[in-house]
Parts: structure tokens; C-alpha cells; sequence
């Protein structure tokens, strides 16, 4: 019988309701007395000088209060990077300033030159038409092979090049791998685009900046995943705030997906313009907005091979890799192609030597970033197609080929410095073809070509490293921060249970799931424990939600807070009952003494620690209220074994997915119900990358794909009802829970299933020579590869 | 500035509005009802939908000043008279078929829409219809299942969860 409540039980999400009857407060949705509204003028080049922003006509427009340009920002902090990495040659990479408002020069189109304070939105966007702008273009770089020629133009005129860095991972290992490529029996190589990507969380970003002038607080509502962050990122280095005179305050949040966890300039300039003219300031994006700056995802260009012995055997793999970092830093960017990259190269598969060099560049664009699965995705679709060649290439089924080479033995060290604590990589599979009927399959494309169609079969294997990060092993690799999690556990007189964590949800159910750990492990009803979320006045400093961290970092907090809770619980019930402390046992709520009748109720114990009438004050503090910090020991290593049925119209090449499959290993889950709808909204977002989407700039720079009428997002027409599994369970070994996280697995194992399979597909119609089709497949360039 | 009267889920309102003023806008900032969210400005994602005299609109494709006298009905009014889910809130949080709630609105305007229309739809009948509706974070799976549920059919054999 599935569990009804508590850890493993499909509990139904307690935020639906509000969300389902339109009572959810989400940033937009705040509004505050007096407030004014601020509209950007954006570069609508790539790359130019800025010579003069002449702002008088429009500060004479009714309604506005006050119009801010880059001179306003010469006194403050530029946006900082939150991770350094350091090239192979030892130097650190090359970090630009990023101002708040452009300065000197505009780097992508979306860069924001003035921000136009005003009484309504409307009076804001008139005023912005009036301001007159002195930029002489430059010529703009888009790709990235050609940024890095010698002649090319610099991006920031400050660098020696538009090289970030040129990473080498792991650069000892390098001769090594050469000699073993020297001496393969067979080399497989496979040149590839990850393509750029929207995120696209369905809520644009608000911020709304306010501003106390009789205490001097600042407080910021954003749409943030991580409102600690924003808080130390923007306090300490943008305008030298303290924290303890800033609150920031992330409510409800629709959706992420990693664009919000970066410290943006319109949060900043929110918060400093609201001290400025002592009024709130609040900025809601407009989807068109949202695309020219929000940080994209992805964009990398690489070539990968792979050395393989006489009995297929993997012995190396090699790989160059152009990242694309666009015109700017963004928070966490250097570290997503690199140690969210590289570190993953060796996927589920003992290959002894791995070489991954990475060149980081800039280009006028958008700033790229974490985009769901930030870099593992990447690692992943790279491997999974570079060994679906090699088993086409070398005439061998592709799962047998993978068996034969995956990781059995664990704990396991990778060539790539991670250690992979647990996993079972056969039993993902073997659930897998359970799932798919794989010997049916002859059949189904037996119908499809009666019907005019080439049904193809994709089979890939993923794993991620979740659960960022252990803090020392972080900061030797760069991080500027820990990467920790926390959580206060407070327990009411009468019971009652709030927990405060440095987690955030924006649509993982958090208040839904949290509650049920922290109600099994005490024995209490779901509805008695409150998840408080979002907001530095009211929860400890956390580092927030991405990554799949928040039940593998942030649920480990919550349980040894809940630990420290039942310690100090039983101390009291103990001397309720006159009994020793280490005789008292806690079930369903109750307290009872070893071998005796004697008990206690979980009421009794929290009104004795409030109203300490019969208490051990000389033992034990009163109250009920303990905090706990939780740093994990290593990442966790969530893994599985994706497939799915494509047709493809040989006429057309329109691709059409038809059925999908994915077994996933996520440790111990605590809610199935919600573990589910992750992997589907991950495999949505990965068919979305695969099929359809990409960003897309002209050679000038010019955004094509800057609404949702160029931009395809997936809808539900283009995907099937999925098929998902976490019954193989090897529970994480190292925390508390014994879980790995599951927020990206489906966008990180499901691109490379979707092009498996259409290749697959038309190799099954005769096209052998067809080695790869860049994402996403559509319609042109999958009819283009099919003609040769 | 037009003076306009509407009834909104049963309540007869009134404001000033510009000429230039949505219907969304007026929902959100004039009313104060910000169940009918905005996730785009070329109307595309459907997040605004509403019902305007028993139709579904996108609530960013209509102009306020337009609607004088209309009958509109928004997510705050889509629950039961005392207050309970109806059966479409209540399929869509038994099947899980929300995350992070701001595509729902719509979603939901839209499901009782269709069920309007067709009360018993199809699979594809259901995915055709919500092509005016984007959500990035189910993946669509469960919103599917929850309109099918809704309608009364066995989703039981649909996979897990």
C-alpha cells in the first residue's frame, strides 16, 4: 500500500489551493503606497560607443519623477560575478566590470542605458521615447569561433581579447589521453551545438524597491530563487548596503528554472532609486523584455571524442568545448561549462582518461548562465549521442555497448575529480526496456512505414551532480560563496510547527514536501507543520534553490534542526515523567517511557518548554527553537536510462515524438506525486530544446527570436503523455534522507534520447549518412541532413 | 477617461479607464484581482484568460473601455459557492496538475471553457484546445490529465502520478 502521509506518501500539494483560486502573491502583485514605476531604455544594437544620453526633453514629460543613466551608477558597485574560475595556465579568467546602467559603451541589445522613473508605467515608456541617444555602432560579435580571431573586435575594450578563460580539465591528464588516442583501436568523433536557450519561466521578473527613510531599511520584493543571495550579492558589492539594513523578499514565484537565481541589474537599481527619491520603484518585465535580459542558457560548440580498445572498451575521451558567455558575467556563469561540465564528462561509464578543455567567450549578447541542468546537460548530450555513434559505427547494439562500460562498483572515482557515492546504472536500464517494449518496437515501425513514416528508437543514459555543494571543495574550485543550507525549526507552545528555510519553492510544492519529513519524523499531522520560505527578515541565511538541491541540502538541514528539536523534547519529556532521557522514545506524537505505560503527548511537551512551570531549568533552556547549517560531505548523483519513439515525415521532415520513457534513480523519495510532475516538466523543457526552441541572433546581433511568436515554446500538443519510474532506488549515502534530488533529470536526459532517436529513425529509412542533426530538429534541418 | 460597468463574477463594478487600458490591467490594478496573470505581451502564453459573457479571452487581446456592460468571469470566481474547489480546481490539485501556479489561471479558464464545449473531450481534443495556453513546468502531462479527470473519464490507466 503507498504510505497516505508522510516521507513516501503522494500528499496533495497544500499551494494549490491559493494558486488554483487566484490567491497566490506573487512579486507583480505587490503593490506599496506611493509607489512609482521605472521603464529601462535598452540598447537596440549590439555594440556601440555611448556618447551622450540626453535626457531633457523626456524629464519634462508629465509624470516623470526622475530619469537615472550610468553617470547616476559611477559611485557604485557594478554587478559582481559570484565564481572564478583560473585557466589553464594557472591565471584567473578575464572578469569585466558590469555596470547597472551601461557606461562608455552598450554590449548586447537589452544592455539598459536610463531608467526612467515615473508616476505610472505608461508615462515611464512615453518618456523613454523622448530620450535622445548618442551611440555610434560598432561592428558586433556573435560567434564565438570568430570573437576569438586576432582581428576581431573586443567585446570590453579593457581585455586583452574576448577570452574569458581556456580551461583544461584535468590539464595533467592531457599527454596521457593523447597516448591513449595514439593507440585506439577505434576513435569516434562527433562535432556538436548545444543550442542557446530561453528559460522562460512563465512569470516575468518584478522587483519592487522600498525604502525606509526613518530607519533607513531598504527592502526589495523580487522574483528571486534565492533572496539570501541577492541580498549579500547586491548589499556587499553593488550599493553597499549591510545586511542588516536590507530585507529582500522573493513571495510567490512562477517559475525559475535558474534565470531567477542571478543578481540582476533592475533588482539593484530598484533598491537604489528607491532611497534616491524616497518613493517605491517598481519594474515588471514584458516578455519581450524577459528575452533581452534574462540570462540565457546553454550556447556551447563542441567537438568530443571518444578511444575505444579492440573489445570496446572505453579507454579516453577528448573534448573542446566554446562557451558562449555572452556580453557580460552573469552571477554564476563561469563556473556552468566548467566545473557543472566537466566534472560530469565521464557519465555512468568507466573510461579511465578524460581530457575537457573549455573557452569561455565573449560575444554582444545576452548573458548565459544556469538554465536547467547548467552544464550537465551539456555533458550529458554529448556523451549519450558520441556513444550512440560509436555503437552505430561499430555495428554493436547501443545499450549492450553501454552496459558493457558502465560503472558498477561503488563508491567510484571519476577521472574528473567527483566520487560517485552510489548507483545501480543496470537496473535504470533494465527498468527502462520494461517500460518501452523494445522488442515491439519492429512491429510499431512496421506501421509507421505502412503510413508513410520512419519510426526511430532513442536510448540514452544521464547522471547529474546535484545537491551543490560541499563549501571547502567549492571554494578551492572558485565559488565566492558556501553553498550550505539552513533551517530554524520553531515549536509553538501548543504544538505547532514552523519551519524556516533557506530553501526556496517556485513550484517544487516545498511547503507540501518539507512538511511531510519534518511531520513523520515527529509524528504529527501534515497540517501541523508550517514552511516558511522567501523572505531574509523571517529565515535563516540559505543559499536558496537550484541545482536539485533543495531536499538533498536544504531537507538535510530541516532534518537535523527536527533532530535537535526530538533531543531537547525528550529531555523535557523526561522530566515530565521522572524518567532518564534515554528511555524516552517518540512515536506518532508520543513520548513514552521504555517498558513502561508512562507517556507524554508532543502538546504537553511544547506547553511545559513555554510555560516552564515543571521544567529542568537548571538543565535546559525553555523554548522549543533550534537551528541547524547543513554542508554536505559531496554531491549527490542522481541517475537513469531515458527512451522514446519518434516518427519522421520523410517527406517533410517533421519530427513527432511519440512515446517517452524515463527511469530515474533519485535515492529515497518524499513525495512521488511531485517527483513526477518534475521529471515531466523536465522533459517538456528537454523536447523543447531538442524540437524546437533556440535562440537565435542575426550577424549583427539582432535578437530574431524575441517573443513568443518566434521563440517556440513546447505546448501541449507537441508532447504525448510520459512515462516515468523511481522505483530503483540506492539511497544517497551521505545525508540524512538518503536523497539525490530530481529537479533537472528530465531536461538533462532527454535531448540526446529525441536525437538518438531520429537518427535512429532515419538510418531504419537508409539515410547511413547522416552522422548528427543539430538541435533544435525541425522540419528544415532535418528534410536538409536527410538529402545529404 | 471612460467610465465603465461590468459585472465581475456576479459583483457589478465600476471605474475610469484610458482608452489604451486591458482588460487585464483593469483586473489586476483597478480591481485588484490578481488571479489573471500576464506572462506575455504578444498573446501568446494565456495566462489572462477569462470568460467574457461565457467566452474564453485572452483578457491582454481586450481593451476595457470596450467591454461596458459585460459579464466577466475570473479565477476568483471560479470556486464553489461556499468557497470549496470546483471539480476542475480540485482535478487539477489531485492530479498534480500545477507547480509554480502562474500559467493556472489560465489553464483553468480555459479547461472550463472546453468543458463547456465539449464535455467529454479526447486526449487530442484537450491538447488542440490548450494551444493557446503555455506552461513550462508540468510539462502538459498532468494538466491533461487533470481536464480529462475533470470531465468525469478514467485516467487511471494514464501513467503514473
Amino acid at each position: 500500500m503507498p504510505k497516505d502521509h508522510g516521507i513516501g506518501a503522494s500528499s496533495k500539494r497544500r499551494e494549490d489551493v491559493r494558486f488554483l483560486t487566484g490567491r497566490g502573491r506573487y512579486t507583480d502583485d505587490i503593490n506599496l503606497y506611493g509607489q512609482t514605476y521605472v521603464h529601462f531604455l535598452r540598447s537596440d544594437v549590439a555594440h556601440g560607443r555611448l556618447n551622450a544620453v540626453d535626457t531633457s526633453a523626456a524629464e519634462a514629460m508629465p509624470g516623470v519623477i526622475r530619469i537615472f543613466t550610468g553617470k547616476d551608477f559611477e559611485g557604485v558597485g557594478g554587478l559582481p560575478c559570484g565564481w572564478q574560475v583560473t585557466d589553464r595556465h594557472g591565471q584567473p579568467m578575464q572578469e569585466p566590470p558590469h555596470p547597472v546602467l551601461a557606461q562608455g559603451k552598450v554590449r548586447h541589445v537589452g544592455d539598459p542605458i536610463a531608467a526612467i522613473v515615473a508616476e505610472t508605467p505608461a508615462q515611464a515608456r512615453n518618456a523613454a521615447e523622448a530620450i535622445v541617444l548618442d551611440i555610434e555602432e560598432l561592428p558586433a560579435v556573435i560567434d564565438m569561433k570568430q570573437a576569438l580571431s586576432p582581428d576581431a573586435p573586443k567585446v570590453h575594450d579593457d581585455l586583452t581579447s574576448n577570452l574569458c578563460y581556456d580551461w583544461g580539465f584535468v590539464e595533467d591528464n592531457k599527454g596521457a589521453v593523447d597516448e591513449a588516442f595514439a593507440k585506439a583501436a577505434h576513435v569516434t568523433t562527433l562535432e556538436l551545438v548545444n543550442n542557446r536557450l530561453a528559460p522562460n519561466a512563465m512569470e516575468p521578473r518584478v522587483a519592487v524597491g522600498d525604502y525606509n527613510p526613518g530607519t533607513d531599511d531598504s527592502t526589495l520584493y523580487t522574483t528571486s530563487q534565492n533572496p539570501h543571495v541577492i541580498r549579500l550579492l547586491m548589499g556587499a558589492f553593488v550599493l553597499g548596503i549591510p545586511e542588516h539594513k536590507l530585507r529582500v523578499v522573493a513571495p510567490d514565484v512562477g517559475g525559475g528554472f535558474g534565470s531567477k537565481i542571478f543578481h540582476y541589474a533592475e533588482e539593484a537599481f530598484c533598491t537604489f532609486a528607491a532611497k534616491q527619491i524616497k518613493r517605491p520603484v517598481k519594474w515588471t518585465s514584458s516578455r519581450s523584455e524577459a528575452f533581452i535580459s534574462d540570462a540565457h542558457g546553454r550556447d556551447h560548440v563542441t567537438k568530443i571524442e571518444l578511444a575505444l580498445d579492440g573489445d570496446n572498451n572505453f579507454m579516453a575521451i577528448r573534448t573542446e568545448t566554446y562557451a558562449n558567455m555572452g556580453a557580460y558575467l552573469s552571477t554564476f556563469a563561469p563556473s556552468i561549462p566548467t566545473w557543472l561540465h566537466g566534472t560530469l564528462m565521464a557519465g555512468n561509464y568507466k573510461t579511465p582518461l578524460i581530457y575537457v578543455n573549455v573557452k569561455a567567450v565573449f560575444t554582444n549578447t545576452v548573458p548565459v548562465d544556469a538554465y536547467r541542468g547548467a552544464g550537465r546537460p551539456e555533458a550529458t548530450f554529448q556523451l549519450e549521442r558520441l556513444v550512440d555513434k560509436a555503437a552505430r559505427e561499430l555495428g554493436v547494439d547501443p545499450v549492450d555497448l553501454r552496459r558493457q562500460n558502465f560503472i558498477t562498483t561503488f563508491p567510484y572515482a571519476t577521472p574528473v575529480a567527483v566520487e560517485y557515492d552510489t548507483g545501480d546504472y543496470n537496473a535504470t536500464m533494465d527498468q527502462l526496456l520494461t517500460m518501452i517494449d523494445r522488442d515491439g518496437f519492429d512491429a510499431r515501425a512496421a506501421k509507421s512505414k505502412a503510413e508513410g513514416k520512419l519510426r526511430g528508437l532513442g536510448i540514452n543514459c544521464y547522471i547529474e551532480a546535484c545537491g551543490i555543494a560541499p563549501s571547502a571543495l567549492v571554494g578551492q574550485l572558485g565559488a565566492r560563496a558556501g553553498l550550505y543550507e539552513s533551517a530554524t525549526v520553531r515549536v509553538n507552545a501548543t504544538g505547532g510547527i514552523v519551519v524556516m528555510t533557506g530553501s526556496h519553492s517556485h513550484g517544487q510544492g516545498h511547503e507540501t514536501s518539507f512538511a511531510q519529513v519534518v511531520a513523520d519524523m515527529i509524528g504529527v499531522p501534515e497540517a501541523q507543520v508550517e514552511i516558511v520560505h522567501g523572505d531574509t527578515a523571517n529565515t535563516p541565511m540559505g543559499m536558496g534553490t537550484y541545482g536539485s538541491r533543495s531536499i538533498a541540502v536544504g531537507g538535510s538541514a530541516m532534518v537535523r534542526a527536527t533532530e535537535k528539536i526530538i533531543n531537547k523534547a525528550k529531555k523535557i519529556a523526561a522530566h515530565l515523567m521522572e524518567a532518564s532521557d534515554s528511555d524516552i522514545e517518540l512515536k506518532d506524537g508520543q513520548f513514552t517511557v521504555a517498558g513502561t505505560d508512562k507517556s507524554v503527548a508532543w502538546g504537553d511537551v511544547t506547553l511545559a518548554a513555554y510555560v516552564p512551570h515543571n521544567y529542568p531549568l537548571t538543565e535546559l533552556e525553555p523554548g522549543l527553537e533550534e537551528t541547524a547549517f547543513y554542508d554536505p560531505n559531496n554531491f549527490t548523483y542522481p541517475a537513469g536510462a531515458y527512451a522514446c519513439e519518434v516518427e519522421v515525415d520523410p517527406e517533410t521532415g517533421k519530427v513527432t515524438l511519440c512515446s517517452f520513457a524515463a527511469a530515474d534513480d533519485f535515492g529515497n523519495v518524499i513525495n512521488p506525486m511531485i517527483v513526477s510532475g518534475q521529471v515531466h516538466g523536465g522533459i517538456a523543457q528537454g523536447v523543447g530544446q531538442a524540437l524546437l526552441e533556440n535562440v537565435s541572433y542575426d550577424e549583427n546581433g539582432q535578437l530574431l527570436s524575441a517573443s513568443y511568436m518566434d521563440y517556440a515554446m513546447p505546448r501541449a500538443d507537441d508532447l504525448p503523455f510520459y512515462q516515468v519510474d523511481h522505483s530503483c532506488v540506492t539511497p544517497c549515502t551521505h545525508n540524512p534522507l538518503g536523497v539525490k534530488g530530481c529537479g533537472e533529470a528530465g531536461a538533462i536526459g532527454s535531448p540526446p534520447a529525441i536525437v538518438n532517436a531520429v537518427i535512429d529513425a532515419l538510418h531504419r529509412g537508409g539515410m547511413t549518412h547522416v552522422g548528427h542533426i543539430n538541435m533544435p530538429l525541425t522540419p528544415a534541418r532535418v528534410w536538409a541532413a536527410m538529402q545529404g | 477617461m471612460t467610465q465603465v460597468t461590468m459585472t465581475v463574477n456576479g459583483k457589478a463594478v465600476s471605474g475610469d479607464v484610458e482608452g489604451r487600458t486591458l482588460l487585464a490591467e483593469f483586473l489586476r490594478e483597478k480591481l485588484r484581482l490578481t488571479g489573471t496573470h500576464i506572462g506575455c505581451d504578444t498573446s501568446q502564453c494565456g495566462a489572462c484568460v477569462v470568460h467574457v459573457d461565457g467566452q474564453a479571452i485572452k483578457s491582454c487581446t481586450a481593451l476595457a473601455a470596450d467591454l461596458d456592460g459585460a459579464s466577466v468571469v475570473t479565477i476568483e470566481g471560479m470556486a464553489n459557492p461556499d468557497g470549496s474547489l470546483s471539480v476542475i480546481q480540485q482535478a487539477f490539485q489531485d492530479h498534480h496538475g500545477l507547480q509554480c501556479g502562474f500559467c493556472t489561471p489560465g489553464m483553468v479558464m480555459s479547461a472550463a471553457a472546453l468543458l463547456k464545449e465539449n464535455p467529454k473531450p479526447t486526449e487530442t481534443e484537450v491538447r488542440a484546445y490548450l494551444e493557446g495556453n503555455i506552461c513550462r513546468c508540468t510539462g502538459y502531462h498532468n494538466i491533461v490529465k487533470a481536464i480529462l479527470a475533470a470531465s468525469g473519464q478514467d485516467v487511471s490507466a494514464i501513467a503514473a502520478e
